[in-house]
């Protein structure tokens, strides 16, 4: 099974962002990025699907230069190789932009499986895996918990509902899944893998339509308006505790 | 035209149908149109009706044995024929799961945008500005969709209040729209919803809880939390993540994905405050948030606030209510 995943590289969680000087991204250009988690756990069932059942994984993103540090390592995981397409504007894109851009470097690839996590911890559109999918003309199925290869060319796939609800679906290949995290148990690279990925492939294709057309523009990014008046309690650890403790139990009176 | 796309299960209304009518009319006063709402599924007489109650233009029916059980091909083919006939600049719906599933395909059927999560809106000089949230709740965009209507958008439950739909003096009129389904052109084949074995843990029920986030950085911390929560006669609760990693089952999650909590004191612990956990918590009657980033969303929601490291602040908390 020939098995294509997305992943993106986005700033550290424990990065302080800030909005930048313009007001329509974060200042980023000194932050350390990573793999979006959500993608990490896309990564890892692909590589579990490829163990069970034999086949190729490649790993795609879309962004400049620096995303090949998150390709190298989906390599060092366990990926057979690496399609880069490279674009400065891509990082910041609409999920259609960057969804036009991805289908475009795996329509030759013809995969059978094409896996991308739920969301990302940067924009959070939730939706490029699934705009990818119609663009590549395949089917799709989303906040995937768990997924079964029951035919030739058929998966069984667990969907996460709302409330605590779940529910299997068959569909045919090639599909498209968007992982929910958690569905796994993410590894981590190895020496010998992180020597191996030294010697695999990373193509890297230039955007077939330049990103120039965006869908959606960010006019202004800015801090959210605060809606509650938080009393921040301020001190030494034993008397901001102290201090907390009078307060839930005199004011607040929670137990 | 602003066309509301309701959401039902098996012929029961979602809620949050009513807070896109809600939405829907905002914009309506913006000057994008009359407001229609579409109910889409199969055997959902009822459900129009029940609709027909808003103050609306038109109710517009899809009733079509293909459309249940709900399937993406079939909502999507179902709603590109509606929205080839009947021509409406927005399109609004709610952020669920099912949205989440089939918008963003519908959209781009149509070589469109959507823009999802939306908690709000703004008049611009070239039409509404779509308001967001953006790196994990930390901050707020504001969104201008380019190029021609349909513009779609999807708004985050709560982001405006149920209640606020305006109601007509009589039900609006319903329509039946027929539309053209082949099931052969439905590629995904569901299977009956179900439920996990019963949970364990009922959170929601809980009077105190004390959650913890990634903050707690690895699972051979967490007997400092299940100390304070002790002290407190309070449950144990986390965010997604520390569910994710397995270091709590995931009946202790608290958030969109897991339980939506109300108790009398909720004290969250390195937890940063995505917007996919507030809106588990944000009714609780008292919140206390634990965090050494002061910039960090949770305190958007919190009544009291500590900015500092948990590792120092939660054994000392312990310590204080023994005393």
């Amino acid at each position: 099974m020939k098995i294509a995943v997305c992943v993106k590289q986005v700033v550290t969680r424990d990065w302080p962002v800030r909005v930048d000087d313009a007001g329509r991204w974060v200042r980023d250009r000194d932050a350390g990025f990573e793999m979006n988690e959500p993608d990490a756990y896309a990564l890892e069932e692909a590589l579990r699907l490829k163990e069970q059942h034999g086949g190729e994984v490649i790993v795609c993103s879309a962004g400049p230069p620096r995303v090949s540090q998150v390709l190298r390592e989906a390599l060092a995981r366990g990926a057979d190789r690496a399609i880069h397409v490279e674009s400065d504007t891509l990082a910041t894109a609409d999920a259609l932009t960057v969804g036009k851009a991805l289908a475009d470097a795996l329509r030759p690839e013809a995969p059978d499986l094409v896996l991308t996590g739920l969301q990302s911890d940067d924009q959070g559109f939730g939706q490029t895996g699934v705009v990818l999918a119609e663009l590549l003309g395949i089917s799709h199925s989303t906040i995937i918990m768990e997924v079964e290869v029951s035919g030739e060319a058929q998966i069984r796939v667990k969907r996460e509902l709302e409330g605590g609800w779940f529910q299997w679906v068959v569909m045919p290949l090639p599909s498209l899944l968007t992982i929910q995290s958690g569905i796994n148990q993410l590894r981590y690279a190895t020496l010998s893998g992180i020597m191996a990925a030294k010697k695999k492939e990373v193509r890297t294709v230039e955007p077939e339509a330049p990103a120039r057309e965006s869908h959606q523009k960010i006019v202004e990014l800015y801090v959210p308006e605060k809606r509650k008046k938080t009393r921040f309690i301020e001190g030494s650890s034993t008397e901001v505790a102290q201090e907390l403790v009078r307060v839930l139990r005199e004011d607040a009176r929670v137990f | 035209m602003i066309l509301v796309v309701a959401e039902q299960r098996e012929g029961v209304l979602n809620r949050v149908t009513w807070e896109c009518v809600a939405t829907a009319q905002k914009l309506e006063a913006q000057g994008s149109g009359p407001v229609k709402v579409v109910v889409v599924g199969a055997s959902v007489t009822a459900v129009a009706d029940e609709v027909a109650a808003a103050e609306v233009a038109e109710v517009l029916v899809v009733d079509d044995v293909a459309l249940e059980p709900y399937t993406s091909d079939g909502f999507v083919n179902a709603l590109t024929q509606v929205i080839d006939t009947e021509e409406p600049e927005v399109v609004v719906f709610p952020h669920t799961y099912q949205t989440r599933d089939f918008a963003p395909t519908l959209a781009t059927r149509r070589q469109r945008t959507l823009v999802t999560d939306c908690i709000g809106f703004k008049s611009g000089p070239d039409g509404a500005r779509f308001v967001r949230p953006m790196f994990q709740g930390k901050f707020v965009a504001d969104i201008a969709v380019q190029g021609p209507a349909p513009h779609f958008a999807s708004f985050q439950i709560g982001a405006y209040r149920a209640e606020a739909a305006a109601r007509g003096a009589n039900p609006a009129p319903t329509r039946r729209i027929e539309i053209a389904l082949d099931l052969a052109d439905i590629r995904q084949r569901p299977e009956a919803p179900f439920k996990e074995a019963k949970q364990a843990v009922d959170l929601t029920q809980a009077a105190r809880i004390v959650a913890v986030g990634r903050g707690i950085k690895g699972q051979e911390h967490l007997p400092i939390v299940q100390e304070l929560a002790k002290a407190l006669d309070a449950e144990v609760a986390a965010s997604r993540p520390i569910c994710d990693a397995g270091w709590l089952p995931i009946d202790r999650q608290v958030g969109s994905s897991g339980q939506t909590v109300a108790p009398k004191l909720y004290l969250a612990i390195g937890i940063s405050g995505a917007i996919q956990h507030l809106v588990g918590m944000k009714g609780a009657r008292t919140i206390v948030a634990v965090n050494k980033d002061a910039d960090t969303p949770i305190f958007e929601v919190a009544d009291y606030g500590i900015v500092g490291d948990l590792f120092d602040v939660i054994p000392a908390l312990t310590a204080a209510l023994g005393n």
